[in-house]
C-alpha cells in the first residue's frame, strides 16, 4: 500500500516536473510545477513528516506560486513565444546539453558511491522529523546561524528587487 | 473482507457522508439567510414564495442553474476553465475535513469504540487549514485567467494581490493561539479550551487574544473574498471578476465554494478563539448545537456586515493589509510569545 503509494506520487512528480518544462503554455507550466509540489508534499508524508508536508504546500504551493501565477497573468503570455526576449542559440544549447549530461553522470555517480539500494524506515530520524517542536528547537539552537543568514539573504533579494523596481521613475 | 469493512469505517464513512450533505445544505441554508437578513436590512420581505418563509428558495434555484446552458468564452483556455470552479469547490470543502465538532461519542452505545466528530484528526490540523484555503485562490486566480476576458482576468489578478496580502496576517493570528494551546492540533486547541475561569467565565482564547480574534475576523472575511473585501467580484467595476464567463452549474460551484469557505472560516474561528463544542447548561454529548450556534452567530456578523459596510478603495484594502493588520499581528504575536514564556 505505502509503496503503491509512493510509487503513484514519485511517477506525478516526475512527470509534472517534465511537463514544467516541456509544454509551451506558462500558465500550464506553473500549475503542473504545483501538481509537481503536490505530489512531493505526499512523500513527505510517507516518510511520516506532515509537518514538512504540510509547510511544502504552504510556502511553495500556496505562497510562491501564487506570485508566479501573478506574474504570468501580468505579462498576459499565452505561450512562452508571447514572453520576447531572444531565442537560444544552437552552440549554447550544446553546451547546455552537454553540462546536463554531466551532471546526470555525476549524480548517479554519488548515488552509486553512497550506496543507497533502498528507502526503509528510519527507527530514530522519524520521530525527530515529524515533531514541530524539535525542529523549533533545532532551528534556533544547532543550526540559528544558518537560519538568520538565510533570512539575510531573502532581506537581501527583497531589497535588491525594491531598488530595482525605484529605479525606472 | 471484515477486516476492512468493520464497524469503525463503516461508521466513519457515514460520518464523512453527513459531514459533507451538511456542509452542502448550509450553503443553501446561508443563500437563504443571506438574502432573507439583506431583505429585511433594506426594509423589504426577501424571498417568501417557494416554501415557509422562502426556505426552499435555494432549491428551486439550484434547479434553475442546472437547466441553464454550460457557455464557454470561445478563446477560453478550454482545460483550466473547467478546472477552476472544481478547484474552489475541492478546497472549500476539504479544508473543513479537520475541523472537530463535537466531543468523542458512540452514539448511545451503539459502537464499541467512540467516534470522534471530525472527518479527521492530524497533528498539524491548524497548518493543514491554512494550506488549504491557500490554495483556494487558484480556483479564482485559474478562472480569471483562463475566461480570457478583461474583466475576469482583473477580478482574478486582484483576488491573487489580496490573498497574499491577507494570509500573512491569517497566519499570524492563528500562530499567537498555536503558543496558547502549545499544540496545532485543533482537538487539542479546543479541548485546552474547556472550563472555567473563576466558575464564570469560560476558558476560551478569545479572552486572551482578544486583538488575535479581531485580526483573524478580519482577515478572514478578506480571504472568503467577501464585503467590505469583494474586490475580485465588485460588480460596479467588474461586472461579476473573475466568475463573469460563468455560467449554470459551474457558476454554482463558485458559489457553493464562497459559502462553504465562510461556514469553514467561523467552524475554525469557533474552534481556535470560542471553545468549540464547550458552553453551558448543555450536556457533554449535545456540544455540537453549541458548535451550530456559535458558527451560525458568527455567519450572520458576516452577513450582517456585508449588507451594512460599502466596498473600500483598492488601495485602502492594500494600505490597511500591510500597514495596519499586519504590523498589529507580529506585535500580537510578540506579546502572546513573552507571555507565554513569562507565565511559563
Amino acid at each position: 500500500m505505502e509503496q503503491a503509494a509512493f510509487y503513484i506520487f514519485a511517477a506525478l512528480a516526475v512527470v509534472a516536473s517534465l511537463l514544467v518544462i516541456g509544454l509551451r503554455s506558462p500558465m500550464h507550466s506553473v500549475i503542473l510545477l504545483i501538481v509537481s509540489f503536490g505530489a512531493l508534499s505526499g512523500l513527505y508524508l510517507l516518510l511520516d513528516a506532515p509537518f514538512t508536508a504540510v509547510t511544502q504546500i504552504i510556502i511553495y504551493a500556496g505562497a510562491i506560486m501564487v506570485l508566479f501565477l501573478f506574474v504570468v497573468m501580468l505579462l498576459n503570455a499565452h505561450t512562452e513565444d508571447d514572453m520576447g526576449g531572444p531565442r537560444i542559440s544552437g552552440p549554447a544549447m550544446g553546451v547546455g546539453a552537454l553540462l546536463s549530461v554531466l551532471l546526470a553522470a555525476e549524480m548517479l555517480w554519488a548515488l552509486q558511491r553512497l550506496g543507497v539500494t533502498g528507502f526503509g524506515p528510519d527507527p530514530g530520524g522519524s520521530a525527530s522529523i515529524s515533531s514541530v517542536a524539535r525542529i523549533g528547537g533545532a532551528l534556533f539552537t544547532t543550526h540559528a546561524f544558518a537560519f538568520e543568514v538565510t533570512s539575510i539573504l531573502i532581506l537581501v533579494a527583497m531589497v535588491g528587487a525594491v531598488v530595482i523596481a525605484r529605479r525606472e521613475h | 473482507m471484515s477486516a476492512i469493512f468493520n464497524q469503525t469505517v463503516l461508521a466513519h464513512f457515514i460520518l464523512i457522508f453527513v459531514v459533507f450533505q451538511c456542509l452542502v445544505l448550509s450553503a443553501a441554508f446561508m443563500v437563504w439567510m443571506e438574502r432573507k437578513v439583506c431583505a429585511y436590512i433594506q426594509d423589504r420581505v426577501g424571498p417568501n414564495r417557494v416554501g415557509i418563509e422562502g426556505s426552499l428558495q435555494p432549491f428551486a434555484d439550484v434547479i434553475k442553474l442546472l437547466f441553464k446552458e454550460e457557455l464557454r468564452p470561445k478563446a477560453a483556455d478550454a482545460l483550466l476553465f473547467t478546472l477552476a470552479p472544481v478547484l474552489s469547490a475541492v478546497a472549500a470543502f476539504a479544508a473543513f475535513s479537520v475541523v472537530p465538532f463535537g466531543n468523542e461519542t458512540t452514539l448511545f452505545g451503539l459502537l464499541d469504540q467512540p467516534l470522534r466528530l471530525e472527518v479527521t484528526d492530524v497533528n498539524v490540523a491548524v497548518l493543514v487549514i491554512f494550506a488549504i484555503t491557500s490554495m483556494g485562490v487558484y480556483g479564482i486566480v485559474l478562472a480569471g485567467w483562463s475566461s480570457n476576458s478583461k474583466y475576469s482576468l482583473l477580478g482574478g489578478l486582484r483576488s491573487a494581490a489580496q490573498m497574499i496580502s491577507y494570509e500573512l496576517a491569517y497566519g499570524l493570528s492563528l500562530a499567537a493561539v498555536i503558543l496558547l494551546a502549545g499544540s496545532l492540533s485543533l482537538r487539542e486547541i479546543v479541548t485546552n479550551q474547556s472550563g472555567y475561569w473563576w466558575h464564570v467565565i469560560p476558558r476560551w482564547y478569545i479572552f486572551l487574544q482578544p486583538l488575535g480574534f479581531l485580526i483573524y475576523m478580519t482577515a478572514g472575511v478578506a480571504e472568503t473574498n467577501r464585503a467590505p473585501f469583494d474586490f475580485p467580484e465588485a460588480e460596479q467595476e467588474l461586472v461579476a471578476g473573475y466568475h463573469t464567463e460563468y455560467s449554470s452549474m459551474s457558476f454554482a460551484m463558485f458559489f457553493l465554494a464562497e459559502y462553504v469557505n465562510m461556514v469553514t472560516v467561523s467552524a475554525v474561528a469557533t474552534s481556535l478563539f470560542l471553545g468549540g463544542w464547550y458552553g453551558p447548561f448543555l450536556p457533554e454529548w449535545l456540544g455540537w448545537v453549541w458548535f451550530l450556534i456559535k458558527v451560525l452567530l458568527i455567519l450572520f456578523f458576516y452577513v450582517w456586515m456585508r449588507w451594512t459596510l460599502p466596498r473600500y478603495r483598492y488601495d485602502q484594502l492594500m494600505e490597511f493589509g500591510w500597514k495596519f493588520l499586519l504590523p498589529a499581528a507580529i506585535l500580537n504575536l510578540i506579546a502572546t510569545a513573552a507571555l507565554v514564556i513569562w507565565l511559563g
